[in-house]
């Protein structure tokens, strides 16, 4: 069996599985986010079940509305608030005291190699970066998870992207995961387990590992997964007290397909409007003028994300016209900027640092385009309106494309700024 | 049986064009209904008044997790969605919030914009009276059938429970 098999046969109880058995499996941890969380609340009010399975297992995180920008928004926050404490749930990530779910749920150690995460976010398949199987569902279905602690699985068919190469300078995991996207477009991999494999793969950190498996949703895939190593073990030890069993491919592991990457040669990528799989080398994408850059979102908000932008950023001013706004992912990855100078670069730069949480990435608040007007985002989807206005713009590319492109004011490779 | 006309979308019909995300701070069907769809069409809520079958193509429901998408449509209306496939997180809250769905390929090249259509989903049978032609979808499972007959997951629990 291979890694996801492996994993969903262990949680459910079985010696083996194959693709399109369903499985009931049970849940390690689940979490819920500002945005679905309430509508979780509600439906587990309707179910009429008094307690949560396991206060312990579950993790709520306010990310998306903080501090909130409307008194809905506020009501929103309060009705988890009351929740948590109601049902007694410990890890509890208030506004100020966390940061974007996708990157608490790794840092602060819930997430563990070889465990079945659920969130109800459909970004949640970042996790498989560590091994673990984790996936997205909706607030109704988190409702019958709090309640049970159980959901059921089709086990997906996997591929596997076998990566080789060495990155160009300012080529990112971010590049190499568009440049997969638009390889296999946004259907390409639906329903599907994709695994990130090979020497370039464990060469990748595991901020990077985390970029890609982020966006393994974006082609439709039910999770991205890498296979846990010593990098992966050393992250994972620092932060968790848990005992954890890592799980590894058997070595005849079958896959519905293996793609063969050399990243030796690629450029730096972009996707441009309106689909995430519409990728080109930036540098085929010339004289786009663009009014915003964002660096941040559960995609791109990490540590070496921001130290990257800040090499470009460093000395240099943010282009007249252009907004630049920076929001690191956590509130531990806003205190390490701020101590590596980070934060002093971007402001005298003349970017707007925001306090952790998910920017302008979903149109919520902190950001919004104008009709007409053009973003280049560190996040991970550019659908039509996603940013705000259905007539806005939004190109999607790494943190240092974004930062580049914030200099010259163009969209622009990061080669021609250094 | 479920009947209605055919309301047409192309590919990789998006969450954030089903409800765009300014509007998640509302969990009542009612008023995500007046939003259903905003990112493409201002005048679907009119529309699926008499066209009332979403027929799609391919990665219907792609991207976020928002359960409020398949709440819209089904606030504003929608009795069914056919597609040539369907995201995956879609799917799942589609089904739990009690709006069928079928996945059919072939389908969304044939049926045209206010085609007639009767819907069977025990049988994945799907008729274009219109046209006078027939689709086959790959029939749901049977525990599906019953979450969706039940009107959705929280009522199925709770039917469970009874039993």
């Amino acid at each position: 069996m291979n890694i996801v098999e492996k994993i969903l046969a262990k949680a459910s109880g079985k010696k083996t599985v194959s693709p399109g058995d369903i499985v009931e499996a049970k849940i390690d941890v689940a979490m819920v986010h500002d945005l679905t969380g309430p509508l979780t609340v509600e439906s587990f009010n309707k179910i009429g079940v008094r307690k949560v399975w396991d206060p312990k297992r579950i993790v709520v995180i306010l990310d998306h509305q903080v501090p909130a920008d409307s008194v809905k928004s506020a009501e929103l926050q309060k009705t988890m608030r009351e929740f948590v404490e109601k049902q007694k749930i410990p890890n509890f990530y208030d506004v100020g005291r966390g940061g974007i779910c996708h990157q608490i749920m790794p840092e602060q150690g819930y997430v563990r190699p070889g465990e079945v995460t659920v969130g109800a976010d459909s970004h949640t398949c970042t996790y498989g970066a560590l091994g673990a199987f984790a996936t997205g569902i909706g607030s109704t279905e988190m409702a019958a998870v709090f309640a049970t602690g159980k959901i059921w699985f089709r086990i997906p068919e996997v591929m596997r992207f076998n990566v080789t190469g060495r990155f160009r300078e300012f080529v990112t995991p971010k590049d190499l995961i568009l440049n997969i996207i638009g390889r296999v477009g946004v259907g390409g991999a639906i329903y599907k387990g994709v695994e990130f494999a090979g020497s370039t793969v464990r060469d990748i950190s595991v901020d990077g590992r985390l970029t890609m498996c982020n966006m393994a949703v974006e082609m439709g895939a039910k999770t991205g997964i890498v296979e846990p190593d010593d990098k992966t073990l050393k992250y994972v030890k620092k932060r968790t007290n848990r005992q954890f069993t890592p799980i590894r491919n058997d070595p005849h592991a079958i896959y519905e397909r293996t793609i063969e990457i050399d990243v030796n040669g690629v450029e730096p990528q972009i996707a441009r409007p309106h689909s995430v799989d519409n990728v080109k080398p930036v540098s085929e994408v010339s004289n786009v003028e663009v009014d915003q850059a964002f660096i941040g979102s559960c995609t791109n908000g990490r540590l070496e994300d921001l130290r990257l932008a800040a090499k470009i950023l460093k000395g240099r001013k943010v282009k007249k016209d252009v907004r630049a706004i920076v929001i690191p992912a956590s509130q531990e990855i806003y205190s390490q900027a701020l101590e590596e100078g980070l934060i002093e670069i971007f402001i005298k730069a003349g970017a707007f640092v925001c306090n952790p949480n998910c920017g302008p990435c979903l149109g919520g608040h902190m950001g919004l385009l104008a009709p007409g007007e053009v973003c280049v985002s560190s996040s991970n989807r550019n659908f039509i309106g996603r940013m705000g206005s259905p007539k806005s713009y939004v190109y999607l590319a790494s943190p240092v494309t974004v930062a580049a492109s914030a200099v010259i004011g163009k969209i622009t490779d990061p080669l021609e700024v250094s | 049986m479920i009947s209605g006309r055919a309301i047409k979308f192309g590919d990789n019909i998006d969450t954030d064009v089903i409800l765009p995300g300014k509007y998640l701070i509302y969990t009542n069907p009612t008023e995500l209904a007046k939003h259903a769809m905003e990112g493409l069409d201002l005048k679907f809520i009119q529309k699926v008044k008499s066209r009332n079958i979403i027929v799609a193509g391919e990665n219907f429901g792609c991207g976020s997790s928002r359960e409020q998408a398949p709440l819209a449509l089904k606030g504003a209306g929608v009795k069914c969605v056919i597609a040539e496939s369907i995201a995956r997180i879609f799917y799942r809250n589609a089904i739990n919030i009690g709006l069928p769905v079928l996945e059919c390929k072939g389908i969304s090249g044939k049926v045209k914009e206010g085609d007639e259509l009767t819907v069977e989903l025990e049988r994945g049978e799907i008729r274009d009276k219109s046209k006078d032609i027939s689709f086959k979808a790959k029939p749901l499972p049977k525990f599906i059938l019953e979450i969706i007959s039940d009107g959705g997951l929280i009522e199925h629990l709770k039917k469970e429970k009874i039993r």
